[in-house]
């Protein structure tokens, strides 16, 4: 079932009352998800995924704009009859049922010609619970589950009534390291196994980054980029998407563009074909730096970090924005540990730049037809 | 379904809601009339002249002709002022020296080691099921034995401790991090510094709490101020209201009985007002009602 | 022992001091003076150990009144209570404006000195030669003829004890159950609405049984508070409350401990030891009921 957005918008009035505007909270997000994909829908905290991921649910109305499920508008429709599955950040097991009955719960609501036997619904909450493979648990209470156990239920108590759409906030927050990987291996496999359009929310950019079929990045409310993980992640369309994603995060300098070559202090750095004459920001992916002794860009060098497969050094410069810049090289590069400086060449394709003002991309090289 | 049947659904929907906050609310104000009525017929008959009030055989809701009259009749008439000052004292000496001495077992418990100190408290917490009806009774004997009747000594010595609060406050101190009376230790303070200079105020909202708490009980204590005190000079005010009712005026004088309900209540009321949402929280923590 | 290990002793003899002699000895005093018969308590003495006392007290045709005015007031007011609690709480829950102001008034009742207000509600309830009070002018507008609540017949009595002891209970038990039912984690009941869980059903299947525990503890503390009662009935009828039919077993014990029928601490003893084995038989079933029917968190 393909979800189409058009226009959504949610306003709410300001809690601050002597603030006459209303918040808002998404802005005219409009987006077509096609059918059986795992989108994730990823952004800092109070940037509006959480708000979008409602509305699709019925949660809450949008100000304005309309939801459809394929071709059914949805937009006025109650939870309960869009056909969606939710998975809440808190599980929202109930903690005096068990697993089973946990799952059976949407099933009991059912009425009419929809009605099922007690067997009938045995039957569909076992198929569930083997679904997420805790077929062997359906006795136990939730509070008797890990963490990982507790969310397999909720996702088996969303799936149970076969919804066209499964909606999952913050699904992996609250477990562990080792099992938000693990988890989410899961998640990935019973979409696909189900084939069930699949929305979550996270703040999570490795987590996005990891599952998705593709990430929509949102910051304050609007859409900022839309894509397959690799694509955002190669090609930000601005500033806040290239910080936003990826770790360490990118190193970003302010530069100078003149006569298409890129300045960082002084130095000419990259060749940037087709950029305007002007200040840039640049921003740099930690795997950009390439250390080298003749390299253009001289750093201060601060510290070199082994971490088996790779080394990090750490380095210092005064055009640099923050304190630290991070570079990532492969283990064999060889960095002197005791010289005061550090010098780098850049590789161009993990190198942006932006508008120093608006914080928009500017294209350069190959992108523009430069070469 | 068309639209137009989702948008009526949703309109009937919504006049529901409308329906059902709106009886909600009025239920609610009903109930609120019923607690708030007999405060404010208190009020009115306090300020109602003797003879209108008895003039009135359908009593009516308002008065035209407030007097202050009655007011002056309770303090005057019957010893009112007396039975106020008591309270007060009692009160007072009741409240701060439960401090002392909870605050001393609490601080024990919780930051010194000592050998049996779990038994101890585990053997302080099962006497909190002993119903005061039961210990009442010897009490009441010990404190006549010791020729303590009619004086403050014999109304405070029984409830100057209360178990409860000791392991309130102990599981207050508690959470005070251990790092603190290290560093206090090694700044050379001694444990008595400490206790007052560093976790009585960390825990003063628990503290706070607990007096009012302790207040509210000592204003209102009835039962055992009734057994120990038959010398009017002696009487709270819970047992000087009793006292009013039955000998009172020389005659049946409502209004002035009534003047004297306002007094005695009027204390408890402006604390409440003042420190509502301490009481409510400090109550919800697990007090109950005597 | 040295110094050292003194010092927390030192910090607790206050409390221990105090407990020790009004709580622990008084617990055990209590046991034996119920069993000495024919006690005396001018001269201190006694002439026999045994059941007496506890034979006396349960044929005494006061102390009979008094059980079975408590029994009716438990009840009658610990479901009324709890039930009426519970429709306020789940109001003040449902609405968003005026709630804490509601809350607020709600829980005046509360502070307010139990003997004080007891008086306001026997004026508004009583028929005096001058005036036939507040209450009975409403009830001639249904039609129906003036009673006297407070010195009239036996069920108008009940009437206004069960009336205010209501009133004075309820506050405490809307508190807890509005923390009670805030504390519901609000993803469960989207959880439901996400899968379409009808009003009712979300209050017997969800909101009831989280509330569960709470619930039970009001129903145990109510039965024990409803069995103590004494100085609301006092604060209404007066202190001869033996002569107004309307004494409680607190009362009784009270009553047979100080007051014009006082002096015998020994049947005093009885009755209180007899109330306190009724209050553990009914908190024990109270237990067993909640244990089977209520979810533990």
């Amino acid at each position: 079932m393909k979800i189409v957005l058009q226009e959504l918008t949610k306003r709410y009035p300001n809690q601050n009352k002597k603030i006459k505007e209303d918040v808002v909270a998404v802005d005219h997000f409009t987006f077509e998800i096609p059918d059986g994909k795992l989108i994730g829908l990823l952004g800092p905290s109070g940037c509006g995924k959480s708000t979008t991921l409602n509305m699709i649910c019925g949660l809450e109305k949008p100000t304005s704009g309309r939801i459809f499920f394929g071709e059914d508008d949805v937009t006025d429709l109650p939870p309960e009859n869009r056909g969606v599955g939710m998975v809440f950040q808190s599980y929202a097991l109930y903690p005096h049922l068990t697993v089973e009955q946990n799952i059976m719960f949407p099933l009991e609501n059912f009425k009419g010609k929809d009605k099922l036997t007690r067997e009938q619904m045995k039957e569909r909450a076992k198929k569930a619970a083997d679904l997420v493979q805790i077929g062997e648990l359906l006795e136990r209470r939730p509070k008797e589950l890990s963490g990982g156990q507790q969310q397999r239920v909720a996702i088996a108590r969303a799936l149970v009534k076969e919804p066209r759409v499964l909606l999952l906030d913050e699904p992996l927050s609250n477990l562990d390291a080792r099992l938000r990987l693990q988890t989410r291996e899961e998640i990935r496999r019973i979409q696909r196994e189900t084939g069930v359009t699949t929305v979550f929310v996270t703040h999570d950019q490795e987590e996005a980054m990891s599952i998705s079929d593709w990430i929509i990045v949102m910051k304050q409310g609007v859409v900022q980029q839309i894509g397959w993980p690799q694509e955002v992640y190669d090609k930000p369309v601005n500033l806040f998407v290239a910080s936003f994603l990826g770790t360490p995060p990118i190193n970003v300098f302010r530069a100078r563009a003149e006569g298409g070559k890129l300045y960082i202090g002084g130095a000419a750095v990259l060749d940037v074909p087709g950029v305007p004459d002007g200040d840039v920001t640049a921003a740099i992916r930690p795997e950009g730096f390439i250390p080298c002794e003749d390299g253009p860009l001289v750093c201060g060098r601060r510290a070199v970090e082994t971490m088996g497969r790779d080394t990090s050094v750490v380095a210092t410069h005064p055009d640099f924005v923050r304190e630290e810049i991070r570079t990532i090289v492969p283990s064999g590069t060889r960095v002197d540990a005791y010289a005061p400086t550090v010098s780098f060449a850049l590789r161009p394709e993990k190198t942006h730049l932006f508008d120093p003002e608006t914080g928009e991309r500017i294209p350069f090289g190959e992108e523009t037809g430069h070469e | 379904m068309e639209r137009e049947d989702f948008d009526r659904i949703e309109q009937a929907a919504r006049r529901r809601e409308r329906i059902r906050s709106a009886v909600t609310y009025v239920l609610l104000a009903l109930w609120a009339l019923i607690v708030l009525f007999p405060f404010y017929w208190m009020i009115l008959t306090s300020v109602k002249s003797y003879s209108a009030y008895n003039a009135e055989y359908v009593p009516r809701l308002f008065t035209l002709a407030p007097t202050m009259q009655n007011y002056a009749d309770a303090f005057t008439a019957v010893p009112l002022g007396r039975y106020f000052l008591n309270t007060a004292v009692f009160t007072v000496l009741t409240t701060g020296l439960m401090l002392l001495v909870i605050v001393l077992a609490a601080y024990a418990f919780a930051r010194l080691s000592f050998p049996g100190k779990d038994a101890t408290f585990t053997f302080l917490l099962s006497l909190m099921m002993i119903p005061n009806e039961l210990v009442i009774i010897t009490n009441f004997v010990t404190i006549t034995d010791w020729g303590l009747r009619n004086t403050f000594l014999g109304l405070i010595l029984p409830s100057v401790t209360s178990v409860f609060y000791i392991y309130l406050l102990k599981e207050n101190f508690e959470q005070i991090p251990e790092e603190l009376y290290k560093a206090a230790k090694v700044d050379g303070t001694s444990d008595f510094k400490y206790l007052w200079k560093v976790m009585l105020p960390i825990c003063s909202p628990t503290i706070v709490t607990i007096t009012i708490l302790k207040v509210i009980e000592c204003w209102n204590s009835y039962v055992w101020p009734r057994l120990i005190t038959d010398e009017p000079t002696r009487f709270l005010v819970s047992n000087g209201i009793q006292e009013i009712r039955e000998n009172g005026f020389g005659r049946e004088n409502i209004p002035a009985m009534m003047a004297a309900v306002v007094v005695v209540s009027f204390p408890l009321i402006v604390l409440f007002l003042l420190f509502h949402k301490k009481i409510m929280e400090g109550v919800s923590r697990g007090g109950t009602k005597g | 022992m040295n110094k050292r290990a003194l010092r927390p002793w030192l910090y607790l003899l206050p409390a221990l001091l105090f407990l020790g002699v009004f709580l622990v000895y008084p617990l055990l005093d209590v046991l034996v003076y119920s069993v000495e018969e024919g006690y005396n308590s001018a001269s201190q003495s006694y002439y026999g150990v045994g059941l007496y006392n506890y034979a006396y007290v349960l044929h005494d045709p006061y102390f009979l009144q008094a059980v079975k005015n408590t029994f009716i007031i438990v009840i009658i007011t610990v479901p009324l209570s709890t039930g009426l609690a519970l429709l306020i709480s789940l109001g003040l829950h449902s609405i968003g404006r005026l709630r804490e102001l509601f809350q607020t008034i709600f829980f005046l009742p509360y502070v307010t000195n139990t003997l004080a207000v007891g008086l306001v509600f026997m004026i508004l309830f009583q028929k005096t030669p001058y005036s036939d009070g507040l209450v009975n002018v409403l009830l001639s507008v249904f039609g129906l003829s003036p009673v006297d609540f407070i010195e009239g017949p036996y069920w108008a009595k009940i009437l206004v004890m069960c009336l205010y002891t209501v009133w004075i209970v309820l506050p405490f038990k809307i508190l807890i159950l509005t923390n009670a039912l805030a504390s519901v984690n609000e993803d469960y009941y989207r959880a439901a609405r996400v899968d379409g869980t009808s009003k009712f059903r979300i209050f017997t299947k969800i909101t009831l049984p989280m509330i569960s525990p709470m619930l039970f503890y009001l129903v145990i503390t109510g039965f024990i508070g409803a069995f103590k009662a004494y100085s609301d009935e006092v604060a209404i009828f007066g202190t001869d409350l033996n002569a107004a039919g309307m004494n409680t077993i607190v009362g009784y014990v009270y009553d047979m401990l100080y007051g014009d029928s006082g002096g015998f601490p020994s049947y005093a003893a009885a009755a209180a030891l007899i109330l306190f084995a009724i209050v553990m038989t009914i908190t024990c079933i109270n237990l067993l009921v909640s244990k089977r029917s209520v979810y533990h968190a």
